[in-house]
């Protein structure tokens, strides 16, 4: 399904947020302190894959989603685009670049402007960016809505956002992305916010939308199970790094990172005979100000060694396609 | 039975347009220690249902019709001022959805929840904060913790305090309204784990209602299926999730993907919800129902025992036995 043309590649991406410190702490000469979001992250995301980026709340999946399309301005590293850094993108490039690439938010609620028409909102970007007449415009939002299967479009076309679901409104904000034919879409928690039965809708619509418009996704989200339906590889975030990179099945179904192993045993299933187990897992998520020494993880790992404290694991190969970053696997 | 509720009807009024059938009709029944999830998309009147049974609705919440029986005493035609005394914490409490949000921010944890224990026994501060270690202890957070604020605890240790506080005056029946929705997973099976452990420790009957049939199946014994202000199907957990029987339900259980199963191609429900300002005629479901005939148009389905104990509101569920959505 996948090519070998990489579309995005991250290369030793890190994005520090500075905290805000008081007078005292100037005069009392305090180091600065940053939160290191994210913290030297490495990946390729290759043509029509969708790539998914999961972890718990605060491990840096979805700075690095805004990293790698310059919505924050990443601290050091590479974003590459077919080839191209764009973290050296300025003025046209950039807006080129922005044309290719697009991102569709979490909570269809706060991404829609509440005072905009349907058609005000879709058409939006081909004002921006310029493309086509009046004319044109309507034309290319009406195909745009018939995409992402809000039919007949004419009958959205000057609706609000409040007088749409949450399915519908997603599919707007999905509509607004596909309208300048990107190439690659960022998806930062598209269906968290919607209910279960509109989640499985969105989901088809956007791996129907990969095959008919040859996009590549970023997909990033905290539901495993969710990772597991649509995702071609994925990406296991703890703390700004990633712990375990490979085939999504293949690192859902056998994982190796005791930190994977944690995330997916506590996941419920629909099945009510099949129950949650012991959780191996030790307290709660370190604040990515004062990340631990070594592993980053090693304070909540239950099987930490003493070289957990001291050196930090590299991410390295360990079955084909199958990386981890974790020194139980060397 | 513990708990009955019995044909009970609550709709909000909207000036000028009319009744919002936000619950229509639902009946169902609960014994001592057993856990009952209520699963339905949003607004189909699963939180409806909640606060009625505390009798906390809004001003244009009207009780229309139905009894809601607590060991066989109707709590809803029961004296305001007695049921407050009586009834509400004392004996059913809730932890309501987002509750961790609902701590105030500028008072010690502790202390909040020994005011909600002052406010119903008379009992001097000092020994409700000897209630408040033993309840913060059961719910897993050092009692050393009660003098500290909200916003030192995180999310998940501010919905144990929450449930801590319903636990407050040993209730009979806990109502969980979607007690784990914005935690992460880890922390949702810890406090899902806590519920557990709990329940079997006080022998508590527990009400948990989410969206979520993964996180309901996971406790309940027993699961209702809630759509459009009605029950469609109510029965043994593991006989609903195997032999579901109502058409919606089949469609729930087609659209949430499993981690512990193989790739399968999701299925959604075609539509949305119905206005329940306007609910549809006959079965509620038949507008996004692919197996529906004109019967399902004309005529209301009655909720009627499929197999003993496991209920059903269909028309077709013999015909449609074994069949899957779509």
């Amino acid at each position: 399904m996948t090519s070998s043309r990489p579309v995005v590649e991250a290369v030793n991406l890190k994005k520090y947020f500075p905290v805000r410190t008081g007078i005292l702490d100037l005069i009392r000469r305090r180091p600065k302190l940053y939160v290191r979001a994210v913290d030297g992250v490495t990946f390729t995301i290759y043509e029509k894959e969708i790539f998914c980026l999961a972890g718990e709340s605060g491990c840096g999946k979805t700075t690095t989603g805004r990293a790698i399309l310059r919505l924050v301005e990443p601290t050091s590293g590479k974003v590459l685009f077919k080839g191209e850094n764009v973290l050296e993108y300025d003025g046209l490039k950039l807006k080129e670049f922005r044309k290719k690439a697009q991102i569709i938010f979490q909570d269809p609620y706060e991404s829609l402007n509440p005072r905009m028409t349907v058609y005000d909102i879709v058409e939006e970007p081909l004002r921006i960016h310029k493309v086509g007449s009046k004319g044109e415009r309507v034309e290319l939002v009406m195909r745009a809505l018939e995409d992402v299967e809000l039919k007949p479009p004419e009958e959205f076309l000057y609706r609000r956002p409040h007088e749409l679901s949450g399915g519908q409104r997603q599919r707007v904000a999905i509509a607004r992305a596909l309208i300048l034919n990107p190439e690659f879409i960022v998806a930062d928690e598209p269906v968290s916010m919607l209910d279960m039965s509109i989640r499985a809708e969105i989901l088809n619509l956007m791996l129907k939308l990969r095959d008919e418009h040859r996009l590549t996704y970023l997909f990033i989200t905290h539901d495993l199970a969710v990772a597991k339906y649509i995702c071609d590889r994925i990406g296991i975030m703890y703390l700004g790094k990633i712990f375990e990179l490979g085939l999504a099945e293949e690192v859902i179904d056998n994982p190796y990172h005791p930190y994977t192993k944690a995330l997916i045993s506590a996941i419920p299933t629909p099945d009510p005979r099949v129950k949650i187990g012991e959780i191996p897992i030790k307290g709660e998520v370190t604040s990515p100000i004062n990340i631990p020494e070594g592993c980053r993880f090693h304070p909540r790992c239950v099987y930490a060694k003493s070289v957990c404290k001291r050196t930090e694991p590299e991410l390295i190969e360990v079955s084909k396609g199958h990386f981890v970053a974790c020194h139980l696997y060397k | 039975m513990l708990l009955e509720v019995e044909n009970l009807k609550m709709y909000y009024e909207l000036l000028g347009k009319g009744f919002v059938h936000a619950v229509d009709g639902v009946s169902f029944s609960m014994d001592k220690g057993e856990t009952l999830g209520i699963v339905g998309e949003s607004g189909c009147g699963k939180s409806s249902l909640a606060i009625t049974i505390l009798r906390l609705l809004p001003i244009n919440g009207k009780i229309c019709e139905g009894k809601i029986l607590l060991d066989g005493e109707d709590i809803l035609s029961m004296d305001l001022e007695r049921f407050r005394r009586d009834v509400r914490w004392k004996r059913i409490s809730i932890v309501f959805q987002g509750a961790m949000n609902a701590l105030n921010p500028v008072i010690k944890v502790g202390d909040q929840i020994a005011e909600a224990i002052m406010i119903h026994k008379k009992v001097s501060k000092r020994e409700a904060m000897r209630r408040v270690v033993e309840l913060l202890e059961m719910v897993g957070i050092d009692p050393s913790r009660a003098n500290g604020y909200p916003f030192e605890f995180s999310g998940g240790m501010r919905q144990r305090a929450m449930i801590a506080m319903a636990l407050a005056l040993n209730p009979e029946i806990l109502i969980a309204d979607e007690p784990t929705t914005a935690l992460d997973v880890i922390v949702q099976a810890q406090i899902l784990k806590l519920i557990k452990d709990i329940q079997r420790k006080l022998k508590l009957s527990v009400i948990l209602i989410s969206h979520d049939i993964s996180m309901v199946s996971e406790l309940s014994d027993k699961i209702a299926i809630m759509y459009a202000g009605q029950i469609v199907e109510f029965g043994d957990i593991v006989d609903v999730y195997t032999n579901s029987l109502h058409p919606y339900t089949k469609a729930l259980l087609s659209s949430v993907p499993s981690i512990r199963e193989k790739r399968r191609k999701l299925k959604s429900i075609p539509g949305a919800p119905p206005n329940l300002l306007n609910p549809p005629s006959g079965c509620r479901f038949h507008p996004r129902c692919p197996f529906k005939i004109d019967l399902c148009i004309e005529k209301e389905p009655e909720l009627v025992e499929a197999s003993p104990h496991h209920l059903v509101k269909c028309h077709r569920f013999e015909e449609l036995r074994g069949i899957d959505f779509k």
